[in-house]
């Protein structure tokens, strides 16, 4: 008796306290789980994603956000975008990069080399602010990893299982293509201000940047693009780039992840029968319980 | 369980090495002969798992101690340099980050099977409290590791955190500044906290051997609470027994470890923790690590700010009083049918307050971080009054004698409850 009523008291008030999450929501909107090649225990990245990707951050998200974790050599190293040495060292040398002071003790321009970090758009934060209206355009380095949205009861415990980690691709993608214009109604904004769905508040001093057919995709054999040129494969594809910015090893952890599995799996079941073995007999001999 | 040592030099240099510093007879006596109660279950496997997490984050540690910048500056991009250009970079940090997480998990099994079994009761209260020492120090890490990315919650955790030693009356604001290095975190702050970070396991590793060699004084408590009666019959010699099992909840501990390490490294962490830190924006929830969040709903639940420090505190500190807070003579819950299901009370109202701590401290969340840690503190008041009146079960008469009831079986089983319904049986 006591037993079942202690037990059933204490989830009672566990229970009782459940319907206080919903109240933590708030402003929000939760983005769409978009599906990602990079998501789960056996996800990779899409080469030409990641390439499409880059242009797209490259013509239209650099112009305002740094990168400055990245080089150019990130570029073409295993399990990235891997463009070629040749293509990097070319790409490379298009942009002008300071460097110096030489011998006579002077700062100068040179073009970049695979070593140099992306150059960043504005040389501080208050020139990037000047020239935005105020608002500082963050780096990008390792955005995908840097925005969430709460999970809550249960399902972050669903999570655990199902490996869904992608809250700040889904959020990155959902915002890139979540603006609203005109805003809703009785929604008032103030020069500069935009209105995104997503965006915790709903306002936000990023105008939407991503248009049909503005950036021009590489061409299939049968001269048309591959994927279809639109803001919400501009906005998935640019995401892709940028969670792989973040994380550049995902796809070897995951690999290795994969043979330490198989290792320990193997390992663990070699122990289990030789523990077996030998707790079958006690030290005298007599058989074990 | 110190008796005569078993240990024989084999060749000559060994009896020579001997004579003079008994390391190999010590390791033997430790190691291979040390007798351990042969009805162990597996959460006796979490003291090896722990010395192994212990070993691991030293390792791990170090290394990424090579790469990282302690400075407020530098330290960001440093994690990320070591992130994206050291040679496995990505997974030292993984592990490290990830092993701080997994060590807690063990350390709170390793707890939970202590209260359970009554662990701290005597002969083990040095051995116990030793432990309460450790848990402290290992928070007091952990706490300074989390500071050391200069994120945005590794910042505005250290200046949530230090700020309540400002509660304790006259020398608060002192021990504040003397933490902060200044009158705010600061890069000051940084450099010493990644000095105690790398200064703290070794004291740690210090009071584990104090643990361990209280441990082999006076010998492992065992499912049944009974003491061991005959070494012959009641133990089995550690190696291999013990060794091999050991082993073997290792690897099993290493693949749930490697699994939030390869597939969700960032799953126990903080997303806000990939922002630089700001000391000019506050994020909307500063919350501390998982393994905080019970005693973060305590520290919230009191209004008063010296009051939630003294009630945080004292959750933590109370743990090293149970030895002479459990009134009971009976070690082992599974004989004691009342504070057992305090026991499992105690461990969901745990889960509770851990859920509550993330929650943000407002309303109905307030409330029941009240009633929980009411709850919380009325568990060891429970536990002394309980002890007063329970009428525990029958005990085995010794360890061997539990486990030839076990092999009897079903009919084994059903005496066993029989002579537990028994109201006037011994015990």
């Amino acid at each position: 008796m006591s037993k079942i009523s202690v037990r059933s008291a204490a989830f009672g008030l566990l229970l009782a306290a459940l319907p206080l999450t919903a109240q933590a929501a708030g402003e929000r909107v939760e983005p769409p789980a978009l599906s990602w090649s990079f998501s789960g225990p056996f996800g990779t990245f899409d080469r030409a994603q990641l390439q499409r990707g880059y242009k797209v951050f490259k013509e239209v998200c650099a112009n305002c956000h740094a990168a400055s974790l990245l080089r150019f050599r990130n570029l073409s190293q295993p399990g990235g975008p891997e463009f070629s040495a040749g293509q990097i060292t070319a790409l490379a040398a298009t942009f002008q990069v300071q460097d110096g002071p030489n011998d006579a003790g002077e700062m100068f321009e040179r073009p970049g080399r695979p070593a140099d970090p992306f150059p960043s758009p504005f040389p501080n934060e208050q020139a990037a602010r000047a020239a935005n209206g105020g608002a500082y355009p963050l780096d990008l380095s390792v955005i995908t990893k840097a925005r969430t949205y709460e999970r809550g009861f249960p399902r972050f415990v669903f999570d655990m299982f199902t490996q869904y980690q992608e809250q700040g691709p889904d959020y990155v993608a959902a915002l890139l293509t979540g603006y609203k214009d005109p805003p809703p109604e009785g929604v008032t904004l103030l020069p500069g201000q935009y209105y995104n769905t997503y965006m915790p508040g709903h306002l936000i001093a990023m105008p939407n940047v991503l248009n049909d057919g503005q950036v021009e995709y590489p061409k299939g054999p049968d001269g048309q693009p591959q994927v279809p040129e639109t803001a919400k494969q501009y906005a998935k594809d640019v995401t892709s780039f940028l969670m792989w910015a973040a994380e550049p090893h995902l796809e070897a952890r995951k690999r290795i992840g994969l043979q330490v599995m198989l290792f320990l799996l193997l390992f663990g079941g070699l122990l289990y029968y030789t523990k077996k073995k030998v707790w079958s007999r006690m030290p005298d001999g007599t058989p074990a319980h | 369980m110190s008796g005569h040592s078993t240990y024989v030099p084999k060749s000559g240099f060994e009896r020579w090495l001997d004579a003079r510093l008994p390391i190999v007879r010590l390791a033997h006596d430790a190691g291979v002969s040390y007798p351990v109660p042969r009805n162990l279950n597996y959460f006796w496997t979490f003291g090896g798992i722990l010395m192994l997490m212990l070993v691991s984050q030293i390792v791990t540690g170090i290394i990424l101690a090579m790469h990282y910048t302690p400075h407020s500056t530098m330290a960001f991009k440093s994690v990320e340099h070591i992130m994206r250009d050291v040679n496995y970079g990505w997974l030292l940090r993984y592990l490290h980050s990830n092993g701080a997480s997994m060590f807690f998990v063990a350390v709170y099994i390793h707890m939970f099977r202590g209260l359970y079994y009554g662990s701290y009761k005597a002969p083990r209260e040095v051995l116990w409290i030793l432990g309460v020492v450790i848990l402290l120090l290992m928070m007091a890490t952990a706490f300074m590791g989390y500071v050391l990315p200069w994120g945005q919650m590794s910042f505005w955790g250290a200046t949530v955190i230090t700020n309540l030693f400002s509660a304790l009356p006259i020398v608060g604001e002192t021990i504040v500044t003397f933490l902060w290095g200044g009158f705010s975190v600061d890069n000051p702050t940084l450099n010493r906290f990644f000095s105690l970070h790398y200064l703290l396991p070794f004291m740690i590793f210090g009071v584990v051997i104090l643990h361990v060699w209280a441990l082999h004084h006076v010998g492992q408590n065992n499912p049944t609470g009974v003491e061991v009666k005959n070494v012959a019959k009641d133990t089995v010699p550690f190696t291999p027994y013990a060794t091999v099992k050991d082993l073997f909840a290792m690897v099993c501990f290493i693949g749930l470890f490697s699994y939030f390490v390869f597939y969700l490294p960032n799953f126990l962490g903080h997303a806000d923790n990939y922002i630089p830190a700001n000391p000019a924006v506050t994020p909307a929830h500063i919350v501390p690590e998982w393994y905080f969040l019970p005693f973060y709903a305590i520290l919230r639940a009191i209004p008063d700010k010296l009051g939630g420090v003294i009630a945080m505190g004292g959750a933590i500190v109370v743990l090293a009083f149970l030895p002479w807070i459990d009134s009971s003579k009976v070690r082992s819950m599974s004989y004691r049918p009342i504070a057992r299901q305090l026991f499992w009370a105690f461990v969901v109202v745990c889960i509770a307050l851990g859920w509550l701590g993330a929650m943000p401290a407002e309303g109905g969340y307030v409330i029941a971080s009240q009633i929980f840690t009411a709850l919380y503190f009325g568990y060891f008041v429970a536990l002394f009054v309980v002890g007063l009146f329970e009428r525990p079960k029958a005990l085995p008469t010794s360890i061997a004698d539990s486990i030839f009831a076990s092999i009897q079986g079903g009919s084994g089983a059903r005496m066993a409850v029989a002579t537990a319904a028994e109201p006037n049986a011994k015990g």
